[in-house]
């Protein structure tokens, strides 16, 4: 025991299991870089004289042609199918949130009619695979060959076009995508609409709010929280979910590299093209959902988890100031 | 005499074929302060919750300020309000929860502005000056950006007062106030609500503090089996019960 008040030196537990796992692990890992990095023997041979005598080996090409990767990253093509593939995300993510939204109301609303309503949307669109539901309003002209805008079930019409005109690849895409991601929303949204405690409802109500200023001001905000961890998962779900969109004939950034594929064959550099787009989009999107978690965790935890930056710069801070007390007491020793 | 400011008579109601209330008669008298005492599921927080139309009561006559809550008579027939109307009512009945219920998502400052804002259409400069006025009241004026989760139980309670009185309240319930609290958290909430009776609220107060009853109270009432069975003056009725029942709840709470 320490009687004399000297520090006491503790030695920690060897994990011997948890270094043959590293190892095994990091053997692996090489193995994967460098395959990455590696030529592939192609069958052909090519021969040459060499003084006076014959010699041939075997031709090898680069397993990963990164350079034609590189070439066809930021194509024309390549970007603009990036774009229609940000832009479907978006509008069908927007359009999922806001219906998913009403119909969790809906689905809470005492109004039997409502629930049983929101519950059969939820039923049916959740039950049917998004590609058929993609390709159902693709064509759904077949069904209903024109729109009028007027009164029910009379001849009262104000305005009538043609449902091809309106119903573009892009908008059936659109459609598509935003009203089965809203199935998915209202059970999430719906979610965290339960989980906020009763007790806040009748807080707002006891205030005089109404039901509507309570959903708004008090409930809404508070069910955020549970909401969006699981809305940024549906974001990066929905980002490659559009690459679906291509059986509609819409040019995503999945449908540009085929397009390119389709004329040179280069399948593996462009499909590595779209991966790593999507992967970079996926990368920003869970960037952006940290925050947005921070900023709408406010109130719930006594002091919010310090964000990647501030965490750095207290590593950063902490390593620096043990390296110069360190030097300070080898100052000390000299 | 005035118009009480609450009138109970006969009021039934009942929860799954369950009878919480089995025709309660209460009067509360402006500018009084009346406890509800009773064993738990005797139906005081029933009580407390119909007089602000939390929740509908099934059967007899409820009156706030003269005025039938969430109903309307016309001519012989009652017709329920709508739920602007409730609304509005409810607007000027402060009411206080056993577990504070404080909106998590919002500061202290912002907790007491928002049903003034929202509800009241005051701005937003004026609800601040307000809320900060009755933060001081209360003994949090250096608490105000704060969020509920960190600060005290007791500190939480006393908002939450704050939050109700911003509203401008002719009468104020209590539900359990002090009874998710901490011993040495209570007098504090037990404080600013005599400092609040002094002033002359009409305070409805659900409790198991006897001596603030004792203390503070005009009237008690001891609710049982959802019936009201003794009320008077709490130094009396407190003190020499008549009633059995009364007389063993009492040696179980003190």
């Amino acid at each position: 025991m320490t009687t004399n008040g000297d520090a006491v030196k503790v030695v920690p537990v060897r994990h011997v299991g948890q270094w043959v796992g590293a190892a095994v692990v990091v053997v692996l890992i090489s193995m994967l870089v460098h395959t990455l990095f590696s030529k592939l023997p192609t069958g052909n041979y090519a021969c040459h004289v060499v003084s006076g005598v014959r010699k041939c080996h075997q031709t090898s090409v680069w397993r990963f042609t990164w350079t034609t990767v590189g070439r066809y990253f930021t194509s024309t093509e390549i970007l603009h199918g990036l774009l229609t593939t940000l832009e479907l995300t978006v509008l069908a993510m927007v359009v999922g949130v806001v219906l998913g939204i009403i119909i969790a109301i809906m689905r809470l609303s005492p109004n039997r009619l409502l629930s049983a309503t929101a519950w059969t949307y939820t039923w049916f669109f959740r039950g049917t695979p998004v590609l058929v539901q993609l390709l159902v309003w693709y064509n759904i002209a077949i069904l209903y060959p024109s729109l009028s805008i007027g009164l029910p079930f009379t001849n009262l019409t104000l305005a009538h076009f043609g449902t091809n005109t309106v119903f573009s690849a892009f908008v059936a895409a659109t459609i598509g995508l935003g009203l089965n991601e809203a199935a998915y929303m209202s059970e999430i949204a719906r979610a965290g609409l339960i989980a906020v405690d009763e007790g806040q409802t009748e807080a707002a109500t006891s205030l005089g709010m109404t039901r509507r200023q309570s959903l708004r001001y008090v409930v809404l905000p508070q069910a955020m929280r549970v909401i969006i961890p699981p809305t940024g998962n549906e974001v990066i779900s929905m980002l490659k979910t559009t690459s679906l969109v291509s059986v509609v004939g819409v040019v995503d950034l999945l449908g540009a590299a085929q397009n390119i594929v389709a004329a040179n064959f280069l399948i593996m550099p462009l499909f590595i093209v779209a991966s790593i787009w999507y992967l970079i989009v996926t990368t920003v999107l869970s960037v952006g959902q940290f925050y947005l978690e921070r900023r709408f965790a406010k109130g719930a935890l006594r002091s919010p988890p310090p964000t990647p930056l501030q965490r750095l710069r207290v590593d950063v801070g902490g390593i620096l100031s043990k390296f110069r007390s360190r030097r300070g007491s080898l100052g000390a020793v000299r | 005499m005035s118009v009480p400011m609450v009138e109970v008579r006969a009021v039934h109601k009942s929860y799954n074929g369950v009878e919480v209330l089995k025709g309660v008669d209460l009067t509360v008298v402006r500018g009084e302060v009346t406890c509800l005492i009773g064993p738990s599921g005797s139906g005081k927080s029933t009580l407390l919750r119909c007089i602000n139309h939390l929740e509908k009561h099934d059967k007899g006559e409820l009156r706030v300020d003269g005025e039938l809550v969430g109903y309307e008579m016309r001519g012989d027939k009652l017709y329920e309000r709508n739920d602007r109307q409730i609304c509005a009512e409810r607007a000027r009945i402060g009411m206080v929860f056993q577990r504070f219920n404080l909106f998590q998502h919002l500061t202290v400052l912002e907790n007491i502005t928002i049903g003034q804002i929202k509800v009241k259409g005051v701005s937003p400069e004026a609800a601040r000056v307000k809320a900060r006025e009755l933060l001081a009241r209360v003994g949090l004026d250096n608490k105000e950006s704060q969020y509920p989760a960190q600060i005290s139980g007791g500190q939480q309670q006393r908002v939450a007062i704050a939050r109700a009185l911003a509203m401008e309240p002719k009468l104020m319930l209590f539900d359990e106030p002090t009874s998710a609290l901490d011993p040495e958290l209570v007098g504090e909430v037990l404080d600013v609500m005599k400092d609040l009776a002094r002033s002359g609220m009409t305070m409805i107060v659900v409790t198991h503090e006897m001596n603030f009853a004792k203390e503070v109270a005009n009237t008690v009432y001891f609710l049982d089996g959802g019936v009201i069975e003794e009320s008077g003056d709490p130094r009396e009725v407190l003190t020499a019960p008549s009633s059995e029942r009364l007389r063993s709840f009492l040696s179980k709470v003190l």
